[in-house]
């Protein structure tokens, strides 16, 4: 009696997720493995820096680029799915919400401690103080990280999912103000460092082979961040399953 | 017109308990305080120092001390079960949004005004003059606006006044670093004029979070 009002998909529809499930995921495994190839080996190394580990620590740059715009993109989606979550009430967009976050602070830190490596190599410390985009990565992954703590504080899954999404939308809005604030700030106040580096920066001439290394790395981290989502999101329908089957069986007990 | 009045009821409803107990204006005053003395021996302040640090010890005391002030916004209302007598009012909730936004504003507005003066005759740097009055005023509103909002959404938490800064210090960066940052220009003689980008810096977070606050303020009291 329990075991057939089990909720759970119709079998067609699900045996056919499924599949664009793997392609997914495999497509992503092929993808990475290809960037890698591509950033690490196929892309020129960089001409004008003075020593060897400065050209090589360039080439940390194809994922580092990737890792932070999935980074950002993740915390769109993030914001965007609360939004639809507050119209339409339905708790599959804030499982949505919630598997970019946690994606989306996951390859924000990528992003960062890999700037934190070049950065120790060619600007000679890890934390460039007065870099507009290291602050804003460190202060974009503590507005999610207080994301996750505030879902974790709440007990009911609706008002959880409700005022998450609130969170999402307003700590996604400060994004774009703090990264100008910080740059302003900067350009008044040229660090010593800071200007010389930036022109080392964005010295090195992006070949085209360059380019499409970086725009090959960008789509590859793209792929890995749906696969990983979809993982995600499956790990949530079967918490849901397991949650349902609790239910039923401590119904059953009484 | 009707609105505002019904906003008002709600700032008058907070200034009178809050005149009659005096809890949250007390806490925050003797927080704020105590802050810029430990501020003091924290820093060790020599004299050739005093404008470096100090628009920071404003800064960083406003917030702690509002902190203090904003997690009781709601708090006070949910343990006497008075949020639902307000939300059962026959009105918009936005004006419980504005009627708390104004309340809050004038509670930190007033410790502000205390502090103010405090901090000037303890680091002997005269801090009342109109354009670091601007940079205070307008840094407070998007403070506050955020504030009150994450103060209403911070009551549904486990922890809930532990859970206020933690919300609301990442989103408040821009607010510091303009704060900061136009206060240090004022105190090095820069003229207004040249600090301009940093109020209308100020002016858009005010705009862009008192409206987003209160489009997304019905959304966190519902139920």
């Amino acid at each position: 009696m329990a075991s057939t009002s089990v909720p759970s998909n119709p079998p067609s529809k699900r045996s056919r997720s499924d599949a664009v499930w793997t392609v997914l995921t495999a497509l992503a495994a092929v993808s990475v493995a290809v960037a890698l190839y591509l950033s690490l080996v196929w892309a020129p190394t960089a001409v004008n820096f003075t020593t060897e580990t400065e050209r090589l620590s360039q080439r940390i740059f194809y994922f580092h680029v990737a890792s932070g715009w999935v980074g950002f993109f993740a915390f769109f989606v993030t914001a965007v799915s609360g939004a639809v979550y507050l119209i339409t009430r339905r708790r599959r967009w804030d499982a949505v919400a919630l598997s970019s976050a946690e994606l989306g602070v996951t390859f924000t830190l990528a992003n960062l401690f890999s700037g934190m490596v070049w950065a120790q190599t060619t600007w000679g410390k890890p934390y460039p103080i007065e870099d507009p985009r290291i602050n804003t990565s460190t202060i974009v992954v503590l507005v999610y990280i207080a994301y996750l703590m505030l879902r974790n504080a709440i007990a009911d899954p609706e008002r959880r999912a409700r005022l998450a999404s609130v969170y999402g939308i307003v700590g996604f809005l400060s994004v774009p103000i703090t990264f100008l604030s910080i740059r302003i700030w900067r350009t008044i106040h040229p660090a010593v460092i800071g200007t010389g580096s930036e022109t080392a920066q964005g010295g090195f001439d992006l070949a085209p082979d360059m380019v499409v290394a970086l725009l090959f790395s960008i789509f590859a981290f793209t792929v890995m961040y749906a696969a990983l989502l979809r993982w995600r999101l499956k790990l949530e329908d079967l918490r849901d399953q397991v949650d349902g089957l609790k239910a039923l069986a401590a119904g059953g007990d009484r | 017109m009707a609105f505002l009045r019904k906003v008002l009821a709600i700032v008058w409803k907070d200034v009178t308990a809050e005149l009659r107990t005096k809890d949250i204006f007390s806490a925050m005053a003797v927080f704020a305080l105590l802050a810029t003395v430990i501020f003091q021996y924290a820093f060790d302040l020599r004299a050739e120092n005093l404008r470096l640090v100090l628009p920071g010890v404003v800064w960083t005391t406003v917030t702690f001390s509002g902190v203090l002030g904003l997690s009781r916004s709601f708090i006070l209302e949910q343990d006497r079960g008075l949020l639902e007598g307000l939300l059962l009012a026959p009105m918009d909730r936005s004006a419980i949004y504005f009627g708390k936004l104004i309340g809050n504003l004038l509670f930190i507005t007033a410790v502000e005004l205390l502090l103010l003066p405090a901090l000037s005759i303890l680091f002997d740097v005269w801090l009342l003059t109109p354009p670091i009055l601007l940079f205070v005023a307008l840094g407070t509103l998007g403070f506050a606006a955020v504030g009150t909002l994450f103060s209403a959404v911070s009551i549904n938490t486990r922890a809930r006044e532990v859970m206020l800064p933690i919300l609301l210090f990442p989103v408040m960066v821009p607010v510091l670093i303009a704060g900061v940052r136009g206060i240090s220009g004022l105190l090095d003689g820069e003229p207004l004029t040249d600090l301009l980008q940093w109020v209308r810096l100020l002016l858009a977070y005010d705009v862009v979070f008192t409206t987003t606050a209160f489009l997304l303020f019905d959304y966190v009291v519902e139920e």
